[in-house]
């Protein structure tokens, strides 16, 4: 089989598990919402918190990966589904990016529902010019977080104490993707009088970063998983 | 009851680490007599100037660690044997590099406070510094994960070069950031110091005396590692011998 044919069997395999356990859309939404909302309670000010929003987001939006990494390899750890694939010989390639796909549609309909809790919660401004600012900065960072989040949470696979290593190793690497993004959301909200041009510079940030961590990611994951 | 055991060891030195630990005495020796005594006061900084000597050295070796682990980890996954030397090299030189790293973290936040008036400031360098301590945390969790010493260095070697990717990225994300956020500090951390002769040779000197207390630790460190692998290794079999021995008893 061709590289894209297995990343879409693991894709839509994936997203078909998420969908029929419903852990996405009844334990993670629910808990990066609240994590907005505790956000609002932490900074108690409407003024503070339309200048950060954009950074809130974001925060959510990882602490979120986290969960959601851990998900999509608990569920090839147990009965040693990932062994298998491994001795059929499917194309690691394959692996990492239909996995990274399936990460990537989780998150955007994460941060989807993020936004609009923040549009309502935090009363942001968003524009025509800053909605396709926005878009195109969404696509690009998470790209860049799927990737990355697939990597690493391939690694840490079966390992002991994979729960607490993961943020460990995960939050230094994706530094570059909040603040690049972080700036760009606040570009595309108008935040703190920036404009929306300023945020475009950032996206290229974010794009060379997907890039970087995806080709890495192709390169790596074989080695990572094989053993 | 062990009858099959390891062959005694009395110690991991050898004639070329006992020259380095004597020229890392010396150096070191002089940078703590030089440094607190003999070298003047600066004009600006006072007597703070006198953490240089010891913060700029290890930041020096710190790096220089982490690029050891990286070419380490790199010749380990690249080359064909992948000889397991390189593995406990890199890992090795990446546990000096983060002691190093919070040794210069530290001594830089005391010479701020003196003085800047603060521990911490957001200036790139410093922000890039604490994430490269971080991700080195996390190379170091990694080698801990367990498994056998093969699995160990191809996630590790893997982890390393990864970090390799992610370094020049933190870097320039940061100084992106701080450069559209911030004006330039009040001080930058290289001001202009003009550099008096005797402090210029006690600087320099500290460089050589941790540089050569790094490759001392390393190769000390490095064998330990590789008794540990072997102790590790024949545990099967003197376990087998043991319950032979047992069972024939």
């Amino acid at each position: 089989m061709s590289v894209s044919r297995i990343a879409r069997a693991v894709a839509v395999k994936d997203l078909r598990i998420e969908l029929r356990s419903r852990i996405v859309t009844n334990q993670v939404l629910p808990f990066s919402g609240l994590v907005m909302v505790m956000f609002a309670f932490a900074l108690d000010s409407d003024d503070v918190l339309q200048d950060v929003a954009g950074g809130l987001v974001w925060l959510a939006t990882i602490f979120s990966l986290f969960i959601l990494v851990q998900r999509s390899f608990a569920i090839e750890v147990s009965d040693g589904a990932l062994d298998s694939l491994r001795v059929a010989g499917v194309d690691p390639q394959g692996i990492f990016l239909g996995k990274s796909i399936s990460l990537f549609v989780q998150l955007i309909a994460l941060e989807v529902v993020l936004f609009l809790t923040a549009v309502v919660l935090y009363r942001v401004n968003l524009g025509g010019s800053g909605l396709v600012l926005l878009v195109t900065c969404v696509v690009s960072a998470t790209a860049g977080l799927a990737f990355v989040g697939t990597l690493y949470g391939g690694l840490t696979a079966g390992a002991r104490g994979r729960e607490t290593l993961l943020p460990l190793l995960l939050l230094p690497v994706v530094a570059p993707v909040l603040i690049s993004a972080t700036r760009a959301t606040e570009a595309a909200f108008t935040s703190n009088g920036v404009t929306v041009s300023e945020g475009w510079p950032w996206v290229a940030v974010l794009a060379v970063f997907a890039a970087v961590f995806g080709l890495g990611g192709l390169l790596s994951f074989g080695s990572l998983i094989e053993e | 009851m062990t009858t099959t055991e390891l062959p005694a060891i009395k110690g991991v030195g050898t004639q070329a680490t006992r020259l380095y630990g004597v020229l890392a005495l010396i150096a070191l020796g002089w940078v703590l007599v030089g440094g607190l005594f003999f070298t003047p006061e600066d004009v600006v900084q006072g007597d703070a100037v006198r953490i240089m000597y010891v913060h700029v050295p290890t930041a020096w070796t710190a790096y220089l660690a982490f690029i050891v682990t990286g070419v380490a980890s790199a010749c380990w996954l690249l080359g064909k044997k992948h000889s397991m030397g390189f593995d406990r090299v890199a890992g090795a030189s990446a546990e000096v590099g983060v002691a190093f790293m919070a040794l210069t973290l530290i001594s830089g936040s005391l010479w701020g406070r003196i003085t800047w008036g603060t521990f911490w400031v957001w200036d790139p360098r410093l922000t890039t510094t604490a994430f490269l301590f971080v991700t080195y945390l996390g190379y170091l969790a990694v080698r801990g994960l367990g498994g056998s010493p093969h699995q160990r260095a191809r996630r590790s070697s893997v982890v390393a070069l990864l970090a390799v990717l992610e370094i020049p990225l933190v870097h320039f994300s940061v100084v992106l950031w701080r450069s559209l956020h911030q004006e330039a500090s009040v001080l930058s951390p290289d001001g202009d110091i003009k550099m008096d002769g005797i402090m210029l040779f006690t600087l320099l000197f500290g460089v050589f005396g941790f540089s050569v207390l790094f490759a001392w630790l390393v190769s000390h460190r490095q064998r330990i590692m590789a008794m540990h692998d072997a102790q590790r290794a024949s545990a099967l079999e003197v376990a087998m011998a043991d319950r032979l021995q047992e069972a024939s008893s």
